[in-house]
């Protein structure tokens, strides 16, 4: 039987919101990522290492990455929960994807503070 | 001197469990009358008592009130006796409502779908003192049912949302939220606050997509996601 421990939240409400929340800073992060494509006519190593040597934009880095790892795990929580009607390996594949995200989150922090 | 007839083509689902190992389609020819229209219910009865009578639907009130004769249509969920033939392409395929168990061809069974209205409370709940004779509702709180009280509970609706598919267990379902909100909006209950706080959970309400295929298929022109979305936001407000 599915159940809510494997949810982001527990609480469906607070998923919902969660997710919507989420996709504004995505998008919202978009549109920055195209703003400083489209503003600067050559974009080299300098440009991009300067950016992120920014600590506003090394925040609302994170916090672009933090949104996507929640927007993600809801989403795809949601469609295997629809999906897979065999605990083991619903399990499996909860499992993977939440390792598959947690391994580009610190990916991606790992690259940022390098910079 | 006989009435002119047309013959007009059908393809039925049937299966009895008993007997048969896989459902399968079976074709009828009917004879009616060509310059009068029917509804597909009175059709499927002539069908039943001229040339097969293992047939098996359900239906009672026959004029779209008791919500039993609800069947796929051409695709498409609906009530057979408010559905006239002449809107109708042939052959007029019809199958029992998705999604439920098949007791013997027409005929699913309703469990699912009535669990999850009885998880609702589908009743008025008030813990206030009781009046002398009745508990009385403005004009204006009484307008605020209209668009809900109406269901008919067909299933019409759940059985044709995705979400109620995969998680007929957990998820409420169209028909089920509309009846709650029903009495989320009544002024006369008192227990608001429980029932939304009883629908948090991932499941329940949350598992709507706003597919909306409940909004297109309803017989009585009711409008499931709008409730839901009604719900939502009152969630949003009692709990930030
Ligand atoms: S909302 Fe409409 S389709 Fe759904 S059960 Fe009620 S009457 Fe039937
Ligand atoms: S709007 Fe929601 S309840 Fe209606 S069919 Fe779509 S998912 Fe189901
Ligand atoms: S027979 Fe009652 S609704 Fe169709």
């Amino acid at each position: 039987m599915v159940n809510n421990v494997t949810s982001y939240s527990g609480n469906g409400l607070r998923d919902w919101l969660l997710q919507r929340v989420s996709a504004y800073v995505l998008g919202f992060y978009l549109v920055f990522l195209l703003c400083v494509y489209f503003l600067n006519p050559s974009i080299d190593y300098a440009l991009w290492h300067s950016l992120f040597a920014n600590i506003w934009v090394k925040l609302f880095t994170v916090l672009a990455l933090l949104s996507l790892l929640v927007h993600t795990w809801i989403g795809i929580w949601t469609v295997i929960t629809d999906y897979v009607k065999v605990t083991g390996i619903r399990l499996l594949k909860e499992a993977i994807v939440m390792l598959a995200l947690l391994t580009y989150l610190v990916w991606a922090l790992v690259i940022l503070w390098s910079m | 001197m006989s009435e002119a007839m047309k013959t007009v083509k059908f393809k039925i689902y049937r299966y009895d469990p008993e007997k048969d190992e896989k459902p399968y389609m079976q074709d009828f020819d009917l004879q009616v009358p060509a310059n009068k229209d029917m509804m597909l219910l009175s059709a499927i009865i002539d069908i039943k008592d001229g040339q097969d009578d293992s047939l098996a639907i359900r239906r009672s009130c026959r004029e779209g009130v008791c919500g039993s004769d609800g069947v796929n249509i051409n695709g498409r969920n609906g009530l057979a006796c408010i559905t006239p033939l002449s809107a109708l392409k042939q052959p007029i395929v019809i199958r029992p409502l998705p999604g439920l168990p098949v007791i013997k061809d027409l005929v699913v069974d309703m469990t699912q779908f009535f669990r999850q209205y009885e998880k609702i409370k589908p009743y008025l709940m008030n813990d206030e003192s009781l009046p002398a004779k009745e508990r009385l509702q403005s004009p204006a709180d009484r307008k605020k049912l209209d668009g809900l009280y109406e269901c008919i509970l067909c299933a019409c609706c759940s059985s044709s949302c995705p979400s109620f598919w995969w998680n007929p267990d957990k998820f409420i379902g169209p028909a089920g939220l509309l009846q709650a909100y029903r009495f989320v909006a009544d002024s006369r209950d008192t227990f608001t606050q429980q029932r939304l706080g009883d629908l948090t959970d991932p499941f329940s309400v949350f598992r709507c997509r706003g597919i909306m295929n409940c909004v297109d298929v309803c017989p009585k022109g009711l409008n499931p996601t709008k409730a839901i979305g009604e719900l939502r936001s009152l969630m949003l407000r009692e709990q930030t």
